[in-house]
């Protein structure tokens, strides 16, 4: 193998490739082709490294230098210079957005100092399409281990040790549903791996599929091999092309190697998967929807028990665990429980992925031990908030979930502590919101999407959510009361009470979450008919201020609907009933006469 | 490809593949291991800094020595090139200066394994940019 003095990471995961970085790397190798020095440098496609802020990244090692925003156009500079004389780009490194410095390298990013990687260990680190690269960094090593020296039971009980919760949502201990599972017997069992990642802003579960698709084929196996199944699926969304294409390449790689297939490194096991496409519905994020849509049913949940650990796929025991959950595995084998064990908070082991997204400067995936604060998350890896305007809210869980605000800022994040703060963990998705954003209309965002994702089975989720919208709808237009803010609260709870599974049980969260703790906001839609972020639209005021008018006309002219009148070089008014509030006349003044409220 | 049919296959696999992903293995922790800079400017290349260089990874890795090997650009001794920086951990950078093959492994044998200070050592009196707080 040439040795190699450098190698130049170039991201390959979704978001930097919608910015080109698949030209990047071709340029890179032509350049380095050009100058010979093909022996020198060696050009490595990976998954996501997380800054997705800043992408397309290109990172150099053994130095780290981490490059962002790189255009196509940059590689041959970056060669010249950096791989060629050793004379770092400045102009690419990353700034610090405080101290406006470049940083040199990765190791000196905010971003990355607060991390953790565990599940995403190998993000951004091997090429996804080269199962050689996962071996050399202890790959299928657990699965070894195991064989080697463990009985299922064994197994097991590791990672019941380890005190590793489902990173799907639920948080539910996933040793505990393994040795369910183990326990039912039957002639034929599976592993499902739930790639189904629904929530609106979160990729997590893509970004690891991507980066890392094999550490999620070695769990599924050791799951199997626990278990006692020899059938593993991994139900996929078929809106993530590249993940499922890395995912069969890596499944083709492991067939190759007789690391799937029959008799798995001489110890008589046998393990395959195969890939199940899903259509992108919400609703089969949930196991027993998952499990129909699988068996070519309506993706429609139903009531458990029984369990699929009893009554699964095809009726048989099967065992359901979230892409990151697997990616867990692995690593817990190869370091031990204990290790695992004492990282995170007293009930909730290890770390947590989270999606950072919305109004944030540092948008992007990042991985941090559980009990950290949401500060330590927004502010200090996440940078803080876009523009320097001022934090308001972070929705933590998605749909399901709800808000946390500054009162929430220092409590440490675990499972527990955000139920308690009345959002969920969820599966991780973070969508950070400033004094811009109205918390009434971001509720009614996300019933939009419940209403849209609903199943419909159950008359709860089908009925109660699409009447909480209209609620919410016309709170935002003007035209809610005080008895609407009562009646949202109690068909929110009679919602999450009756409904049949957990779509419709935490689908009003936002609503309820919003109500608890920006009550003030909801009052001042219903009462003074006003939208503190100004971001309803129905409920901006315009209105000119006389002293600083001059009578120019000029918004006169602009008003599509003919709502300002007055003399010429005399103050003019806004008549309110005829304004559509489209802000014409504000972007047409030159006097700054036009006050919005 | 073969196939692997033993947990003995698997190592084996592994210890000939781990070889290609040492370097951004180095590049977790590169504060724990010997970091050596070659100053690979225009005039450290014209007098053999490549050379160099290669000479210093093909040493370090025959010896398993847990050091990476980096390069920089120009750092203004073009009287001695070419020069190389060494920093053990826990020790101050130490630069050397005329620095061929032969005395690159004699670097690597007498200071960064026995810790002994050869001749060629250049004087250094300035401060990194990193460390300056």
């Amino acid at each position: 193998m040439a040795q190699y003095k450098m190698h130049l990471l170039v991201c390959g995961g979704t978001g930097c490739r919608a910015s080109q970085s698949e030209e990047i790397i071709k340029n890179l190798n032509t350049e380095i082709k050009n100058l010979g020095l093909e022996n020198d440098a060696q050009v490595v496609t990976t998954g996501c490294f997380g800054f997705c802020e800043k992408g397309p990244i290109v990172k150099i090692v053994p130095d780290n230098t981490f490059y962002t925003q790189v255009k196509p156009e940059d590689c041959e500079e970056i060669v010249r210079e950096h791989i060629l004389k050793g004379r770092k780009v400045t102009r690419l490194l990353y700034e610090d957005p405080e101290t406006h410095k470049h940083v040199e390298d990765s190791k000196h990013m905010g971003f990355y100092q607060k991390q953790l990687r565990i599940a995403l260990r190998n993000c951004g680190f091997i090429d996804p399409e080269n199962i050689d690269e996962y071996i050399a960094r202890d790959g299928y090593a657990a699965i070894a281990k195991i064989f080697e020296s463990m009985t299922p039971q064994q197994a097991i009980d590791e990672i019941k040790k380890s005190g590793l919760r489902g990173r799907g949502g639920g948080g539910f201990p996933t040793g505990l549903k393994w040795e369910i599972a183990s326990k039912n017997s039957a002639d034929q069992k599976y592993v499902v791996c739930n790639a189904d990642e629904g929530d609106p802003g979160a990729f997590m579960d893509r970004s690891i599929l991507e980066g890392d698709p094999h550490s999620v084929i070695e769990a599924m196996a050791i799951c199997g091999y626990c278990i006692g199944a020899t059938k593993g699926l991994v139900y996929i969304r078929a809106e993530y092309p590249l993940a499922i294409k890395r995912l069969q390449t890596a499944i083709k790689q492991a067939r190759e190697y007789g690391l799937l297939g029959n008799d798995i490194m001489g110890s008589g096991f046998d393990f395959d998967i195969e890939l199940k496409y899903g259509a992108g519905a919400f609703v089969c994020g949930e196991e027993t929807s998952l499990i129909h849509s699988m068996e070519g049913l309506r993706g429609e949940p139903t009531v458990k028990p029984p369990f699929p650990a009893e009554k699964g796929y095809k009726g048989k025991p099967t065992n359901v665990n979230n892409v990151e959950t697997f990616a867990n595995v692995p690593v817990i084998y190869l370091k031990g429980a204990d290790w695992y064990n004492k990282i995170g908070t007293e009930k909730s082991k290890g770390t947590k992925v989270f999606a950072l997204a919305g109004k944030i400067n540092n948008v992007g995936l990042i991985e941090v031990p559980m009990g950290i604060t949401l500060r330590e998350v927004i502010f200090e890896i996440g940078g803080g908030i876009k523009n320097g305007k001022k934090f308001k809210a972070v929705q933590t869980g998605g749909p399901s979930g709800g808000c946390l605000t500054e009162k929430h800022l220092d409590t440490p994040i675990d499972f527990d502590n955000l139920i308690a703060s009345g959002s969920m963990m969820g599966s991780g998705g973070m969508i950070v919101m400033d004094e811009d954003d109205c918390m009434v209309a971001m509720a009614k965002f996300y019933l939009e999407f419940t209403v849209e994702e609903s199943c419909g089975k159950c008359a709860p989720c089908r009925v109660g959510n699409k009447r909480l919208h209209e609620i919410l709808e016309k709170i935002c237009a003007g035209k809610g009361t005080e008895d609407d803010l009562e009646y949202l609260e109690n068909l929110s709870k009679v919602i999450k009470d009756t409904s049949l599974c957990g779509l419709g049980q935490t689908s009003p969260n936002p609503v309820l979450s919003t109500l608890e703790n920006f009550y003030d906001e909801y009052l001042s839609h219903v009462k003074e008919r006003r939208c503190i972020a100004g971001s309803c639209k129905a409920l901006k005021l315009y209105t000119i201020i006389s002293d600083k008018c001059t009578g120019c006309t000029a918004c006169t002219r602009a008003c599509p609907v003919g709502a300002i009148t007055g003399e010429k070089r005399q103050p003019h008014v806004i008549d309110a009933d005829k304004c559509i509030r489209c802000g014409a006349c504000y972007d047409k003044c030159k006097f700054t006469a036009i006050h919005v409220q | 490809m073969n196939k692997i049919k033993s947990l003995d296959d698997l190592r084996k696999m592994k210890q000939s593949l781990e070889h290609g992903m040492n370097i951004r293995e180095k590049s977790n922790s590169p504060e724990s291991l010997v970091q050596i800079r070659v100053a690979m400017a225009t005039c450290g290349i014209a007098a053999g800094a490549r050379t160099v260089m290669n000479t210093l990874i093909e040493k370090i890795e025959k010896e398993k020595i847990p050091a990476v090997v980096t390069q920089g650009g120009c750092m203004g001794y073009c009287y001695a090139e070419p020069t190389i920086e060494v920093k053990v951990p826990g020790k101050d950078p130490v630069v050397f200066g005329n620095v061929d093959s032969k005395v690159a492994i004699e670097i690597v044998d007498k200071y960064i394994v026995n810790g002994e200070l050869i001749d060629g050592v250049i004087p250094t009196n300035y401060q990194t940019i990193n460390e300056q707080k």
